[in-house]
Order: C-alpha cells, then structure tokens, then sequence
C-alpha cells in the first residue's frame, strides 16, 4: 500500500501587485493565465510583459483547468506529497501538486483537472492554491 | 576578445574539513584563501581582485573587509553551485582587460553543522517574481532533480540501474582520498536498494552535505611563469541560466547545451580532447544529463554512457570526479564547483591521487549546475589545459 494523499500545510505565497487577479479568481476557484495580445501565445506564471514576444498587452484567461502530468516526483520524506508540472490543455506547463488520491498511481501523461487548496493553515490562512487531481476514467 | 590563454589558474585549496560547528564561515573563507594563496606562492598583499558568490556571508563587502585585502575589482555573481566555474572564467575576463593581476575566488559553509539539507524547502528573498507560483509546492532540490529524472526516464527509457552507475564510479574514486565524507566502495545495487528520498531518486542518487569550501587563485600569464608551480591555462568557457521559458518548460536538458559549445568554441577543442572531466553531481541526474548536453554522448543515450564503469579512471573512457564528487568527498555550502575546478587543477597537474591520476592529462573540463534542474539554474563550462 502507497502513499496517499494527506493534507500538508502549502506555504503562503507573496502576494506581488500584478498577481490581484489570479489570486482573486483564484479563490473562486478559477485557474488563470496570460494570453498574449500580439503573439496569442500563452504563459506562465503569468507576467506583464510576455516572456515569448516581450509585448506589454497581455490578457488575462480562464483555463479550462484540465491537462496532464509532465513529470513528477512523491517526496517521502515527511508528510509525502507530490510535487509536479501539469501540462495544461491551453500549452504551458506549471509546477504544482497532485493532490486526492492514491500518490503512488501517478504516471506521466495521466490526465487532471484543477482543484483549489488554501495555503496557510487555520490561524493564518493563505490564498486558494491550483493543484490537480486525476481524472477518472 | 578571448580568454583563450589570457590567464592561469596558479593557485588552488580545498578546505580538507567535512564538518566544522567550531569555525565561522567567513572563518572557513579565510583559510580557503590562505591555502590557496600558499599553493600558489603568493600573499594576500599580491590579490587585486575579489570574487565570491551567495555562501559569502556579507558578500563582497564584507569578504573583502574581513580578509584585508586591497583591490580594484570585485564580483559577486551568483549562480549558485556553478557560480566560481563562471568567476574563474570573470576573473580571466577582468585579467585580460586589465582589470587585476590576482585574482582570488572563495567559497565555503557549514550546511551539516546547521542542519540544512536538500529534502528542506529553500529560503528565498522577498519579491522573487517565481517564488509564489512555486513555494506553495514544496519544490526542495532533491524533489526538482528528481522531476528532471522522471521525465528522462519516460522520454529516453534511462533506468535506475544505468543513474547508480554514476555513484559507484564516484564512490570508486573516493575511496582513495583521505578527506572525502563517505569512502565505501558500492555496488549498483546498494544504490537502487537504498531509501527512497524523492521518486525516482534514492539516497545514494544525492550528493553529501558537507562543511567545507575552497579557494583559487587566477593570474596573468606573466606572474603564472613566474611562480614554481605547474602551469594550468584557462582555454575557454561558456555560460548559461535556463529557467522554466514561460510554459514552455522541458525539463529534458540543462542549460549546459549552450553553454558548453560557447566553452568548446573559445578553446578550439571538441568533447573527444577532455581527457579529464569534472561533472557536478548534486545527483547522479546530473551527471547524466550534463554529459548529453556537453556533447560527450547524443541526448538519451547519457545512461548507457554512464553504466559499466565508463566513467571510473583507468577504466572507462571518460574519468570524472577523481576525488569522490559531491556524491562521496564534499558538497560545502550545498554549492559543488570550486571542487570541481580544484580537482580538474589537480589532475592537470598530475598531483591527483595515483590511483586515479588520468595518463597524459593534458586537457580538463568542469562543468557545473547550480541551482534546480525543474525551476532555474546557471550553467558554467570551463576548458583547462596544461601548459
């Protein structure tokens, strides 16, 4: 029997001023990225200047929030937890958790969908954090 | 302009500690600077120029404060491990400009005595743009390396079995230096049997945490001919940070791709010249990529490279780490490439240890990452050679 997922308290992260939005939409549970108004390519983590093309007009997207694992690795040390890169469906790649579920199943290219988990614990509560889950079936 | 035989290295000390709870690392600095300096036939009184990197404690200010010394040029780039490759290569560049004449660079910490480690999550400063979209992760260097190996393994079939490969040459080597950490010889299978820190990464796939550090001493020609010592020539380098590339991460290869050309083309050598190579090995990952991507082997074929003993000297075709690496001798400061250079100086020399000296070696790389191979790390190449 593996690991499974427990729940680990995620460090708060600093909220810089460009960031307001994601981190609003965020605890609506909403995964934003920039889409770039000259080039059209995505990015990530989201900038003002897009790091492709350089342009100062960026826009902010709602992903759908589905993609698949890139890489991974479950760390046993302590509290397990598996740290990743979830290829998002719109392109770019994020690190990020996998979260609710058996940890030892993962595999690359599995396929999962955006959950948000609060940072900071009951005290001092941080901001909604994207991780991802498996996706059934 | 070239660095192309602009300069030497003349001096070069590694710090024979392991732990040290008793010395302050500016303590630890000083000694490094002293050995090397001693090693070289030079003084304190003849250094110029000043170079250290993040494990300084105050920096360049209060290094140069504290060690007295009296100079008209500084540098403090921080790419982490891969940092003093990059500052011998700066220090040739201020040399050939006219900047100094001697040029000190130290390093050194005591991470085993303050109880840091690679499974802990990094300390990073305030209002870095990557941190919030990354800390709330967990991302420490052991877990960053392994995501690299994991996705090697998926995309070039490479195994566990070909990555212990990397710790038993290493561990060959170490045990014939008398100051490396862990000197028991071990086989590929104590590797894959060991504990799992980070999946795919056991423990023996982790360098030490050692106390310790070391100094180099770089000069002008001139003053190299000068001193009575064997002269070891900087033939070329080469530098690159690689970072996440704004989503369109590939955490397949490093940043020794770009920088290791740069360094070949500066020395006029290809990878079939090093006779003698210091590859960071803050894990055997490391190892193994970094050998792609200097072009020592094709992409994806780095594990068949590594296995059988290819990497043991008077063995296999490519001697590496002939002191133990950061796996067995010495990791100080969490931060591996002065070694690197001292080890590479070493075997130039002829003044490694017999039962690994490399026959003829007239020609020595270092090539160092520092930093995290799934986030951000600086990539350095330096090609040596003896004159």
């Amino acid at each position: 029997m593996g690991p499974t997922f427990q729940e680990r308290t995620m460090t708060i992260p600093e909220i810089h001023p460009e960031h307001k939005e994601y981190w609003e939409a965020a605890s609506e549970g909403k995964l934003l990225v920039k889409q770039c108004d000259s080039c059209g390519e995505y990015h990530y983590y989201p900038r003002v200047l897009c790091p492709h093309c350089m342009s100062d007009k960026t826009s902010w997207v709602e992903a759908k929030g589905t993609g698949s694992i890139y890489t991974y690795s479950l760390m046993r040390r302590g509290v397990p937890y598996a740290i990743a890169f979830v290829e998002l469906d719109e392109g770019p790649r994020m690190m990020t958790n996998i979260v609710d579920c058996d940890l030892d199943t993962l595999h690359i290219s599995q396929r999962v969908r955006v959950v948000f988990k609060q940072s900071g614990d009951q005290e001092n509560p941080g901001p909604f954090i994207p991780c991802f889950a498996p996706v059934e079936g | 302009m070239t660095i192309k035989g602009m300069a030497y290295i003349a001096g070069a000390f590694e710090h024979p500690t392991r732990k040290a709870p008793d010395k302050s690392v500016a303590a630890l600095h000083a000694e490094c600077a002293k050995g090397a300096l001693e090693d070289a036939g030079l003084t304190f009184a003849d250094v110029d120029g000043y170079f250290c990197a993040g494990d300084a404690p105050g920096g360049v200010l209060s290094m140069v404060d504290y060690l007295g010394l009296n100079v008209r040029h500084v540098d403090g780039t921080d790419t982490g491990g891969s940092s003093y490759i990059a500052h011998v290569s700066h220090a040739a560049q201020a040399i050939a400009a006219g900047k100094c004449n001697v040029a000190l660079i130290t390093m050194a910490g005591r991470p085993r005595s303050e109880g840091r480690s690679g499974v802990k999550q990094k300390l990073v400063g305030a209002n870095v743009p990557d941190t919030p979209f990354e800390l709330p992760f967990g991302p420490t260097a052991v877990n960053e390396y392994a995501m690299a190996t994991m996705r090697h393994m998926y995309e070039y079939g490479t195994t566990s079995e070909q990555l212990a490969w990397v710790k038993v040459a290493a561990s060959h080597h170490a045990q014939y230096n008398q100051n490396a950490m862990l000197r028991d010889l071990v086989t590929v299978e104590d590797v894959v049997s060991s504990t799992m820190i980070a999946d795919p990464l056991h423990k023996l796939d982790c360098c030490v945490v050692s106390d310790g550090g070391g100094a180099l001493v770089i000069v002008r020609p001139e003053i190299a001919k000068s001193l009575n010592r064997p002269q070891v020539r900087v033939m070329g380098a080469g530098e690159a940070p690689k970072g996440l590339l704004g989503g369109k991460t590939d955490l397949t290869y490093s940043g020794a791709i770009w920088s290791g050309p740069r360094a070949f083309e500066e020395a006029g050598v290809t990878p079939q010249d090093i006779k003698y190579a210091s590859i960071y090995d803050s894990f055997t990952i490391t190892v193994l990529m970094q050998l792609e991507d200097l072009g020592f082997c094709k992409k994806g074929e780095g594990g068949k490279f590594v296995a059988d003993g290819n990497l043991i000297s008077g063995i296999g075709k490519l001697p590496i780490n002939t002191d133990g690496g950061g796996l067995n001798n010495n990791h100080p400061a969490s931060r591996g490439g002065i070694v690197k250079v001292i080890e590479a100086v070493r075997q130039l020399r002829g003044e490694a240890h017999q039962k690994v000296q490399v026959e003829n070696c007239d020609i020595a790389l270092a090539h160092g990452t520092g930093g995290g191979l799934a986030s951000r790390h600086g990539s350095s190449t330096l090609i040596m050679e003896r004159v």
